[in-house]
Formats: C-alpha cells, structure tokens, sequence
C-alpha cells in the first residue's frame, strides 16, 4: 500500500512538475542563423490593423515576388504597440526574421544589440543621397537602415480663434516667442472658452513623450545627453537649460494650460473644439483638414531661445543579423527603393516622403501644397534622437521625468535623478562600447 | 421605520455598488453600436450610457474587416479550453497527493509550490522564451514526422507553460482538506486504490473548487497577451487579447475597439454565470480568495 500511495503521489507531483518545467527542462540548441528558408524569406512589420500602410508593404512583396523567381517575400505584421517586445523575443532565441522595420532611434540600439547587419542599397533606383537625412538608420559611420518616409511635428489651431483672441498667427519667419506663446495660452485659458487652451498628448505613452517634447527641450537649449562623446547626461539634462524646460513644462500643468493626462487619443478633443492649440504629428493633418478647412492653421514650432526644433526619424526597413539568406533580404531592400514607392507611402499614410521627388508627386505635400509646410519643418526643424544604443534607456528616463514634471516635482531633482540614472546605465554597460 | 431605513441604505449602496461595475460595461456595449464622432460627443451626458443616435452595426463590420476576429476568438477557446482541462487534471492530482497521501518532503513540496506564487510572469518571461526554443518538437512536413528544436509559433507554447498553477494546486489543497478523511479509509476498505478515490471519491465531491479553478485557470488564458505576443509570428495562431492591439494604429478606432471588447466579453461573462454559484461556494468554503 505504502509502495502505490508513493508511486501515485511522485508521479502526481511529477505530471504537475513536469508540465511546469516542461518550457525548460530540455536540451538542444536553437540555430544560429533564421529569417528564411532557402530562398524564402520571411519579413516581419509593426503595421498589424494599420491596413492603409499594411497594404504598400503587401504590394512591395507582390511585386518583388512577381519580379523575379529566384527569392519569395512572405509578410507577418505585428501590431505597433509592442512590437519591439516581439523583436526583443525572438532576437534572444535566434528566431529573428530577415527583413524588419524598425523605428528610427532604435537603430543605434539593435545595431549594438547585434540585431541588425549594416545594408548596401547601392545601385537601387533612388539614391540614398536623395532622402531626409532622418530617414537613413546610420549607426558608426554604417548604414543599417532607410524609411520611406518621416513625420513632422506642429502645433495646429484655428485662425478665426487665433484672430479672435488677437494672437498673432506664427510663420518660419517669425516663430512664436516663448513670451509670446504664454502670453497667447493666458488669453486663450481666461477665456474660459476651452477645456485647456494647449493640448499637448499627455495621455501618450512611450516614445511620444521623448519624440514630443525633447524637441522643446533642445529650443531652450538643453538636451537629452551630451552629444559629443554620448558618454553623460549630467550637466547636460539636468544643465541650466534643460532645467529652465523642466519649470516651463511643469508650469502648463500648474497653470491649467494642459491637462496632466489627456485622453489616449486627443485629436478627438481638439477636432470637438475642446482645445484652442494642438501640439500633434503631421499624422493627423489630413483630419484636421477635413474638419476645419481654410480655416486650420498648421504652425511652426515655438523658438524657445536656441531656435524651433521638432524631432526626427520614423520607421525605418533594416536587415536582421542572423538572417540565413543576406542575398536576398538585400535585394528586396534595393528593389523597394523604388521613387514609386515612396510616393505610397506617404499617400497612404499622410507622412511626408522622405525624398524631394516623391514630395512633388504627393498632392498637398508638393511646393505650394496645403501641407507642403510640415515638409520644410522636417527639413528645417528636425533633429534626430540622440544615435547611441542607450536611447532606449534615455528615452524612458526622460519620459519618467517629464511625467514628474506634470505631477508636480522640483526640475531640478527629477531632471537631475534622471541624469545620474542614465550615467549609471552608460557606465554599467561600459558606454556601449564595442 | 428605523430597520426600513437601514434596509433601504443597505439596498441603496447594493445599487450603487452595482452601478460602478455595471456601467463600464454598458457604456461599452452601447458605445459599439456608435460611431466615433458620436461616442465623444455623447461622453458629457447620460447618452454615453443609452444606445440613442446613429446606432449601427458598422463598427462589427468594421472588427471583421480590420482583424481576422472569428480566428482569433476560436485560437482563444481552444488554448483557454485546453488549458483549463489538462490544468484541472494536473492541479487536482497534485493536490490530491499533497493533500491526502502521507509521504515524506509533502510539506516541503507545498511549500515550494505556494512559494512561486511571489514570482511574477514578467520576470521569467524572457528565460522562459529562450528555454521553450529549445524544446524538441515533432513537425509533419508533407506526410512524413520529423523532429526539429523549437516551440515558438505553435499551440503548445501557448498552453503547456501554463497548465501547472501553483494558485490552483493551492486551491484544491485546501478544498480537498474539507472532505472527510474517513471517505478514503472505507474506500480503501472496499479495496479501492488512490486513484480509484480521486476519480470516484474526491473529484466529484469537489465540484465547486473545480468549477472555482476553471474560472480562474481561464481568465488568465483568455487574457494573455504579453506571453503570446512574444512566442507567437503567424497571425493564425495569435488569441484575441493581442487582436486589441490591432486597433491602436495610428486611426484609432474606438467604436471598433468597443466592439472588439464585447465581443471578446461575451465569452468571459457566460463562462461566469454558468459557474457563478459554484465559484462563490468554493470560495467561501475554501477562504481562499483569488
């Protein structure tokens, strides 16, 4: 009796163990290389549920499958949300496809990683010379990425409020001022006309919060890290004018000039009347169009001091290192640097083509267009993130200060905690060296 | 009068308790039959809640369109069903032994279960990738099995990590120590064996704390969402929760995630009805709560 009551209990015990280990306990080894079989190769892209986008990179396939008949493209999209979880996942287990996009300041990141391998477009049909310089993935002097498109950043309003409350309507000429533009919010807030005059995408997670307003950040003169070596923030984030920033930012809040978490999407709001001023991607330009008309204004960002600055870099296409077949991840990448291309993209998307040819083809976007002006903010304006595979980390440090900053915190000691967090990791991680 | 008093607040808070958890879900549902513009403007008002307007069907139209919906549900009832039942098995048998046969180290093995419970998912998620790839699977290519090494992109990555639950073997420990002892001594009696008692005897006196860990064992399956977005590529064999994610582009749809939502619902609240006396039973009888 004794002999079955233990027999059924280890063997009880052991399906339950068993089962848990069951993600663990066996041996093997995953292969080094992946991403294609023989000539197929696999292409992943964080567009899922974003058909409009979805639809150009199905065409691209189609087309370079229909091309030729040595290699075949076969498409897996993600959604955006957490797709670089997907990346950093299947990059642990070696399972990483050939071809992927990547957003733009994550280059620097997954180049060091040892995610990506550096690309040679040579010879593709649009040169790599013609683009936005934000739309080439550049990580030590090596080309790892391109896009086929940017994104720009401006605050948009309507004239009859900016004329009714006698704000002057800014130009590339003639920013707003920094006295200018609170000045305009104080107007705009006594009015009680508005929910919040500004509305500044409080509710936005991740990188919206370093793509949104590190750029205001550089206009006072501050910045994320120090450029020159990217070895230290201190001095730098924490600097005089980044702390001059950090009391500006927390003073919208103060001042109920923003909300201190708006609504996940607030283009509904400003299109409702509910905000005066919407600082937004050139993503929803095309929408505020429709809804207002002539009467929209699409305007520059304000100069803070050391001049107007929006941030730069989108989704970028890239190579993975481990890719079984270079060969052909290569030539898909050539062939899709088609001046046709660019031009599908940024139609089907509303983003601004990353070349001047494609811009031409674009309407709205061409010289003269309705939204010719966030082209010549991207090209004037943009500046990237800072290239340095501890982006990542930065951009999470900045977006926790920041986040205190609206809550209410000294910016001197959020600013500063954040500084001495991102040394720390730069250290640890000896400078991302090698 | 005083006791009238007393049971009206006590039924007025019920209401109120009632309406906290209700509302989200009426504002849901109603929100899914509106179109965007509508759902904002109505936010202000009681209309947020009553479905008044342009109501349609078009945001279901536009899920289906948008997201390979009726895949991802029917990839979420397989996986959570399957879970639930070899969880059920697995969970019961080792709390069964835990909780009826003496041997030694038992105590040390509960302890070690219950000690896991502290440990949470995000922590070993990404060791937890790294070991299922190294799994060896049997693969049909054409007519023919072969062997090849890793579980990511299949079904079983999706259950098996998550069959064995320290909550539930916890669970029917402390249920099955509500039944009489004297249960197995006449049993074993009459000559039956352990097992013959945990099919004949235990398991059917312990319907509640089943029905209990189904829930609980389901509710989870059904709402992974981080595990499957990392061992998951093939949009065939993704579940609903990372359909959501599907909507959030850069044109949010929000009467389609409304939609979604209660679609994906459903599911949940009828799975919670049908059991909904057994769960409050178990839990009372067990005091565990979950």
């Amino acid at each position: 009796m004794v002999f079955r009551i233990r027999r059924l209990a280890m063997a009880s015990v052991a399906v339950a163990s068993a089962t848990t280990l069951v993600a663990g306990c066996a041996s093997g080894s995953g292969g080094s290389t992946s991403g294609a079989d023989g000539n197929t190769l696999t292409l992943w892209t964080h567009n899922a549920g974003n058909s409009a986008e979805l639809d150009v990179v199905k065409k691209i396939i189609k087309d370079f499958n229909g091309s030729q008949d040595k290699y075949e493209v076969k498409l897996q999209a993600f959604p955006q949300t957490d797709y670089n979880s997907s990346v950093v996942a299947a990059a642990s287990a070696r399972k990483l496809p050939c071809l992927l996009d990547v957003d733009g300041p994550n280059v620097a990141n997954w180049a060091w990683g040892g995610y990506l391998d550096p690309i040679d477009v040579s010879g593709s049909e649009v040169p790599l010379t013609d683009q936005l310089e934000s739309t080439v993935g550049r990580y030590k002097d090596k080309l790892y990425a391109f896009g086929f498109y940017d994104v720009s950043l401006a605050f948009f309003s309507r004239k009859s409020v900016l004329n009714a409350y006698d704000i002057r309507i800014p130009t590339m000429d003639k920013p707003w001022t920094k006295a200018e533009f609170d000045a305009a919010l104080a107007k705009l807030k006594k009015s009680g006309k508005f929910d919040y005059p500004l509305e500044m995408g409080t509710g936005g997670t991740g990188e919206w919060w370093s793509y949104g307003y590190s750029p205001q950040l550089q206009s006072f003169g501050g910045d994320l890290i120090d450029r020159g070596d990217h070895k230290s923030a201190s001095g730098t984030l924490d600097g005089k004018n980044s702390v001059e920033w950090g009391k500006w930012f927390s003073s919208l809040a103060a001042k109920g000039y923003i909300a201190k978490k708006s609504a996940a999407d607030p283009n509904p709001d400003f299109l409702a009347g509910k905000s005066a001023i919407h600082w937004d991607g050139s993503w929803n330009a095309a929408k505020n169009a429709d809804k207002f008309g002539d009467d929209l204004a699409i305007l520059p960002p304000v100069d803070f001091g050391d001049g107007p600055k929006i941030g730069g870099a989108s989704w970028q296409w890239a190579m993975s290192s481990s890719c079984s077949n270079k060969e052909g991840a290569q030539a898909w990448l050539k062939f899709s640097r088609q001046n046709k291309y660019f031009v599908d993209y940024a139609k089907a998307t509303g983003t601004l083509p990353a070349t001047e040819a494609a811009s031409q083809q674009v309407e709205g976007y061409e010289p003269g267009g309705k939204f010719n002006v966030l082209v010549r903010f991207a090209r004037e304006y943009a500046q990237v993130r800072p290239v340095t595979p501890a982006y990542p980390y930065i951009s999470t440090e900045f977006e926790k200060a920041a986040k205190d900053l609206l809550a209410g915190a000294d910016p001197e000691e959020a600013l500063g905690q954040a500084a001495k967090n991102i040394d720390n990791n730069l250290k640890t991680n000896d400078y991302y060296s090698g | 009068m005083a006791a009238f008093l007393k049971r009206l607040g006590g039924q007025g808070a019920r209401i109120v308790l009632a309406l906290v958890f209700v509302l989200p879900l009426v504002f849901m549902v109603v929100s899914s039959f509106k179109p965007d513009d509508q759902i904002f403007g109505d936010l202000d008002s009681l209309r947020a809640f009553l479905p008044l307007g342009d109501v349609s069907l078009d945001n279901y139209t536009g899920v289906f369109e948008r997201v390979p919906a009726a895949r991802f549900l029917l990839n979420s009832v397989l996986i959570s069903t399957i879970t639930v039942v070899l969880g059920i098995i697995v969970n019961s048998l080792a709390a069964f032994a835990l909780s009826r046969m003496r041997w030694p180290g038992r105590k040390l093995v509960l302890t070690a279960v219950i000690a896991t419970l502290i440990v949470p998912f995000e922590t070993f998620a990404l060791p937890l990738v790294w070991w299922v790839n190294q799994l060896p699977l049997l693969r049909a290519n054409g007519f023919q099995l072969e062997w090849t090494t890793g579980w990511m992109d299949t079904y079983q990555v999706q259950i098996l990590p998550f069959v064995a639950n320290a909550f539930s073997i916890f669970f029917f420990h402390q249920y099955f120590r509500s039944i009489p002892k004297e249960l197995d001594e006449a049993a074993i009696v009459d000559g039956a064996g352990w097992f013959t008692i945990y099919r004949r005897i235990v398991m059917p006196l312990s319907a509640p704390a089943v029905a209990t860990v189904a829930i609980l064992t389901f509710l989870p399956a059904w709402n992974s969402y981080l595990w499957p977005l990392m061992v998951v590529q093939s949009e065939e064999l993704r579940p609903v929760m990372v359909g959501i994610s599907y909507f959030f582009q850069l044109n949010v749809g929000w009467g389609q995630i409304m939609a979604y939502s209660s679609m994906i619902t459903v599911p949940i609240l009828a799975l919670f009805v049908a059991f909904q006396r057994a769960f409050v039973s178990s839990i009372a009888s067990t005091g565990v709560k979950g």
